[in-house]
C-alpha cells in the first residue's frame, strides 16, 4: 500500500557516467530526432527516407553543395568561438549579430574607398584588422558599463545589435548608396574580395586557426584561467587578486574582434558587399553551437557542421520536393531538442515507480 | 497502546548516484522524548532527516508514523503526518509579520484573519513559553526569534514530531538554555523530538536517547544517562580519539598585526566594524568570538583588501622591516606580503574555491599570475595539489576531479591546506571547521596550532565556544561591530565570552542582524 503512492517518475541526479554510455544517450538521442523528423515528413505526405537523402544530397552530395555548406558553416564556427569565452565567464553575450555587423561596416569602409589606394593583401588585412577593432569597440561599450556600474549585459548586447543594423541600414539608403534609389551599397573591388581555397572563400582557412587557438587560449592561458575562475565565481576571482571588471571588459573586446573577423568574412568572402542582413541570425544560431558543444571549440566544428547540413539540405529539400520553408525549421528545431535536452538524461537519472523493489 | 512509536523507520536506504547517504537505517522515535542524532559530517543525518520531511523520497525502506507504513512525497505530505522540520537556514519572509509568516502558504479561504491566527500564535506561544510577539516584522527580529518564529510556524501546522537541524549554530549559550528550555516543556507536551548536531554537551544536556550514525549506517542508540561523551565519539568515529587539544604557550610573541580604530560601512552606510582596535601576535591564536554577523567576516576581508575601509589604519610588521598600513592596498599585494586568509563561507564554495575546477585549478588560484609568458603553470599546482591531499587526507578521485562534488569536509581540507602551504606570516580562518566532523576538525585545529609554533600570527573565527576556549590563546570578542572585550582564553569561562557577545545593546541591536 506504501507501494502505490510512491510517485510514478522520480529523478535523481546521476553522480558519473562512463564515456561510452553518454555516447550511447547522444546517439540515441540523434535517432530519435531523425525517426520524430521523419514522422513530420510523412504527416506532410512526403517519403521521409526520400526527404533525408535529399537533405543529404543537398548540402554534401556534389562539390557544390559542399562548399555551399562550408560557407553556412564557416561563420557559425566563428562566431561561436567568438562567445565562447563570454559564456565561459557567465558574460550572456547575445550581441553578437551586432558586433559581427560592426566589424563588416568597417572592414567594407576600407573596401569601398581604400581598395585602390593599397596593394591587395595590405587591404585585406586593414579590413580584417579594421573589422576586429570594430566589432571588439562595439562588444566593450556593454562590457564596460557591466564592469563600472553593473549594468545587464544580456539587455545590453541586444539592443546594441539594432543600433549598428540601423546605422548600416542609413548607409545604404544614404552616403554609402550605389545606383540612386537602389538602396544597394556597390559590389567591392575583386581586391578586396577574399581569394578562394579549394573553391571556398579563405575564410574556412581563418576560422579553423581560430579554433586550435581558442582552445589553446581556453585552457592554457593564464586569462583563459581567470576567465573560467569568474564564471564559477566572482568573489574567488576578486580573492584572488583578479581585476574583474577588466578581465569582462578584455574577453568582451577579444569576443567582439573574433565576431567583427567573422563580418569581415561575410562581407568580404561571401557577399562581397555590405548590407543590413549580413549576420543573417547567425549570431543567434551561434549561441545554440557553443551551448550544444559545451563551449569546446572543437566540437563547435562538428557542430556548425551540422547546423549548415541541414540549413543547406533543407533548402535544397524546399526547391526540389516542394517543401515548405516552415518545415525545414521545424526539422531544425527538432534536432536542436534532442541534442539539448539528451544533455538532461545524461546529467539524471529517471526511476520508476516500483523499480527499486527488484533491486531489494 | 503503549508499544507504538511516534515514528519508525525500516531499512531505509538513500543514494545519490554511487554514494550510498544512507544504508539501510533503523531507528524509532518515542513521545515524550528527546532523540539527538549524531554523526561525523557526510553521516547521512540530514538527508536522513529529509526523508522524514518530504525533501528526499527513500530509495528503500519504510517509514511508519504512529505504526502505520505511509508515504512522504511532499513537504505537506509530512505536515498531514504532524511531522515538521526546522532547517539551519530560515525560510521566512522578511517584510511579514511573525504571524504573517506562520499563517503563509496554508489553506483556507482567501481571507485572511489576522486575529485569529494572532490568537492561536498567542496561544502556542503562551503554552510553551516562547514569547513572541505575533506583530513583530521579521526583519525586526533577531537570529533566535526568528528560530522561534520557524518553530512555531512547525507547531501552528500540528506537528507533534519535530526536527530540528543544528538548531544551536547561531545562538549564544543564553539563547541556546532557553532554545532548551523550550524543547524540555515540548517533551512534557508529549511531542516527539529529533534534534542533529555535533556538539557533545548539548547531547548530554538535553537528550534522553542518542543515536549516531557512521557514514551512512546506523551504530546504535543509547541512553543518555548511561553513555559519556567520550563514548559517543567512539562510536561516531569508530575508534578513540583524544578530545582535548593540544595548546603549547606562545613562544615569543610578537605583534605582527596592529589593528587600530577599523571602522567600515556596507554599501548602505551601516556601520559594520566600529573602531576596532586589537593586536594579533606572531606565535599565537587569536580567536574571535562573536553571534554571527557581528562583523567577523567585514573585519578578515577589510585585513585581506576586500573590503572598504572608512576609517582607522591596519599595521602590518613583517619581519625585520618596519610597519607597513595595509589600509588600501589591492589584496594581491596583501596577500604577497604574508597576509593569508581562509574563509569558509556558509556555502563553503562562495569564496575562495571555484567548484567546477579540481584541486589543481584550485591550487592555481595562488599562483595563477607567477611566472613569464601567456601560459599558466599546471605543473607546480598540481605538485601542491598532490601534497596537499596526501598531507590532509583529501578523499577525491583525482586532482582534477571537481572540488564541487567533494564532501564538505574535503572541500575545507583543499581551502585551508592551499592558505597554510603559502607559508604565510598571518593566517586567518573563519569558520575553518564549519560543519566538519571531529576527526577533520582536529587534523584542522593542530595545522592551526602548528602554524602558530612557526610564528605565525594566526587569528581563528570560531563559532564553537568550547572549541576557541580550548585552542586559542587569547579571544576577541565582537559585537555589533565593536570589540567588546579581549579575554585570556586560558582563564576565561564560557558564560562570560558568552555574555560579552551580547553585552552591546540597546541601540547597537540593528547591527547584529546580518
Amino acid at each position: 500500500m506504501n507501494e502505490q503512492k510512491t510517485p510514478l517518475i522520480r529523478l535523481a541526479k546521476r553522480d558519473s557516467m562512463e564515456p561510452w554510455k553518454v555516447w550511447c544517450i547522444r546517439g540515441s538521442s540523434f535517432l530519435a530526432a531523425i525517426l520524430l523528423g521523419g514522422l513530420i515528413f510523412l504527416l506532410m505526405g512526403n517519403n521521409p527516407i526520400a526527404a533525408y537523402g535529399t537533405i543529404i544530397s543537398g548540402s554534401l552530395g556534389k562539390n557544390t553543395a559542399i562548399r555551399q555548406t562550408v560557407k553556412l558553416a564557416i561563420p557559425l564556427l566563428g562566431t561561436a568561438l567568438a562567445i565562447a569565452p563570454c559564456f565561459k565567464m557567465r558574460f550572456w553575450n547575445i550581441g553578437a549579430e551586432g558586433q559581427i555587423t560592426a566589424g563588416a561596416l568597417a572592414a567594407s569602409y576600407f573596401a569601398l574607398f581604400w581598395y585602390d589606394k593599397m596593394p591587395p593583401l595590405l587591404l585585406l588585412t586593414v579590413m580584417c584588422v579594421s573589422g576586429a577593432i570594430a566589432g571588439g569597440l562595439w562588444a566593450l561599450i556593454p562590457a564596460f558599463f557591466k564592469a563600472k556600474w553593473n549594468t545587464n549585459e544580456t539587455l545590453f548586447t541586444l539592443m546594441m545589435n539594432y543600433i549598428i543594423i540601423g546605422i548600416v541600414k542609413w548607409l545604404q539608403g544614404g552616403p554609402w548608396e550605389g545606383r540612386p534609389g537602389s538602396q544597394i551599397i556597390p559590389m567591392f573591388d575583386s581586391a578586396a574580395v577574399l581569394p578562394k581555397v579549394f573553391g571556398v572563400h579563405c575564410g574556412w582557412i581563418i576560422v579553423l586557426v581560430m579554433t586550435v587557438l581558442m582552445y589553446i587560449y581556453m585552457r592554457y592561458s593564464k586569462q583563459g584561467y581567470e576567465i573560467a575562475v569568474i564564471g564559477e565565481s566572482e568573489n574567488t576571482a576578486r580573492y584572488a587578486g583578479m581585476n574583474v571588471g577588466r578581465i569582462i571588459m578584455r574577453t568582451m573586446f577579444l569576443s567582439g574582434g573574433i565576431c567583427g573577423i567573422v563580418g569581415f568574412i561575410v562581407a568580404s568572402g561571401a557577399n562581397g558587399t555590405l548590407y543590413d542582413g549580413v549576420a543573417a541570425g547567425v549570431g543567434f544560431t551561434a549561441i545554440t553551437v557553443a551551448w550544444l558543444a559545451q563551449l569546446n571549440p572543437f566540437a563547435m566544428i562538428g557542430i556548425s557542421g551540422l547546423l549548415a547540413v541541414l540549413e543547406k539540405g533543407a533548402d535544397t529539400l524546399q526547391t526540389r520536393m516542394a517543401v515548405p520553408a516552415s518545415i525545414s525549421d521545424i526539422i531544425t528545431g527538432i534536432f536542436l531538442f534532442c541534442m539539448l535536452g539528451c544533455e538532461f538524461f545524461i546529467n539524471y537519472q529517471m526511476i520508476f515507480r516500483g523499480k527499486h523493489k527488484e533491486v531489494a | 497502546m503503549e508499544s507504538v512509536h511516534a515514528i519508525e523507520l525500516r531499512h531505509i536506504t538513500k543514494r545519490f548516484g554511487k554514494v550510498v547517504a544512507n544504508d539501510s537505517i533503523d531507528l524509532t522515535l518515542d513521545r515524550g522524548e528527546i532523540l539527538s542524532l549524531l554523526g561525523e559530517n557526510g553521516s547521512g543525518k540530514t538527508t536522513l532527516m529529509n526523508m522524514l520531511s518530504g525533501i528526499y523520497f527513500p530509495d528503500e525502506g519504510e517509514i511508519l508514523v504512529g505504526g502505520k507504513p505511509v508515504s512522504i512525497r511532499s513537504p505537506k505530505d509530512a505536515f498531514d503526518h504532524g511531522i515538521g522540520m526546522i532547517h539551519q537556514h530560515f525560510k521566512l519572509v522578511n517584510v511579514f509579520t511573525a504571524a504573517e509568516n506562520i499563517a503563509l502558504g496554508l489553506p483556507g479561504s482567501g481571507r485572511l484573519d489576522r486575529k485569529a491566527i494572532a490568537a492561536k500564535v498567542r496561544e502556542i506561544s503562551d503554552r510553551y513559553g516562547f514569547g513572541i510577539d505575533p506583530n513583530k516584522k521579521v526583519y525586526d527580529m533577531s537570529v533566535s526569534e526568528k528560530q522561534t518564529v520557524e518553530i512555531v510556524k512547525v507547531l501552528y501546522r500540528g506537528a507533534d514530531i519535530l526536527i530540528l537541524d543544528e538548531p544551536t549554530a547561531v545562538l549564544t549559550p543564553q539563547e541556546t538554555d532557553r532554545l532548551f528550555r523550550i524543547l524540555r516543556t515540548m517533551r512534557e507536551d508529549g511531542k516527539a523530538i529529533v534534534i542533529i548536531t555535533h556538539k557533545l554537551h548539548e547531547v548530554m544536556a538535553l537528550s534522553d536517547k542518542v543515536a549516531v550514525l557512521r557514514k551512512g549506517k546506523y551504530i546504535g542508540t543509547v541512553k543518555t544517562s548511561e553513555t559519556s561523551p567520550q563514548a559517543l565519539t567512539d562510536m561516531m568515529v569508530g575508534h578513540s580519539v583524544t578530545l582535548n587539544i593540544d595548546r603549547p604557550l606562545p613562544v615569543d610573541p610578537t605583534p605582527r598585526l596592529e589593528v587600530q580604530g577599523l571602522t567600515c560601512l556596507d554599501a548602505e552606510g551601516v556601520k559594520k566594524l566600529d573602531g576596532v582596535s586589537f593586536t594579533a601576535m606572531g606565535g599565537e591564536i587569536l580567536g574571535i568570538a562573536g553571534i554571527a554577523g557581528s562583523g567577523q567576516r567585514e573585519l578578515l576581508e577589510a585585513i585581506a583588501g576586500l573590503y572598504p575601509v572608512a576609517e582607522g589604519s591596519i599595521l602590518y610588521s613583517p619581519d625585520g622591516k618596519p610597519p607597513v598600513n595595509l589600509v588600501g592596498k589591492p589584496p594581491m599585494e596583501i596577500k604577497k606580503a604574508g597576509v593569508a586568509m581562509a574563509f569558509v563561507p556558509e556555502d563553503r564554495l562562495g569564496m575562495g574555491l571555484v567548484g567546477g575546477m579540481g584541486m589543481t585549478g584550485n591550487m592555481m588560484l595562488r599562483s595563477w599570475r607567477k611566472g613569464k609568458g601567456v601560459f599558466v603553470n599546471r605543473k607546480d599546482p598540481n605538485a601542491l595539489a598532490l601534497e596537499v591531499k596526501e598531507r590532509l587526507e583529501v578523499v577525491t578521485p583525482s586532482v582534477e576531479f571537481p572540488v564541487r562534488r567533494l564532501s564538505g569536509g574535503n572541500v575545507q581540507k583543499v581551502l585551508v591546506g592551499r592558505e597554510i602551504a603559502s607559508s604565510p606570516t598571518v593566517l586567518m580562518s573563519a569558520y575553518a571547521v564549519r560543519g566538519l566532523d571531529i576527526n577533520t576538525s582536529y587534523t584542522i585545529y593542530n595545522l592551526m596550532t602548528e602554524q602558530k609554533m612557526k610564528g605565525v600570527a594566526v587569528i581563528y573565527v570560531g563559532e564553537d565556544l568550547d572549541v576557541l576556549l580550548e585552542l586559542c590563546d587569547r579571544i576577541l570578542v565582537l559585537c555589533g561591530g565593536q570589540v567588546s572585550g579581549v579575554v585570556d582564553a586560558r582563564s576565561v569561562t564560557k558564560e562570560e565570552v558568552g555574555l560579552l557577545m551580547t553585552r552591546v545593546g540597546g541601540g547597537k541591536e540593528d547591527a547584529i542582524h546580518e
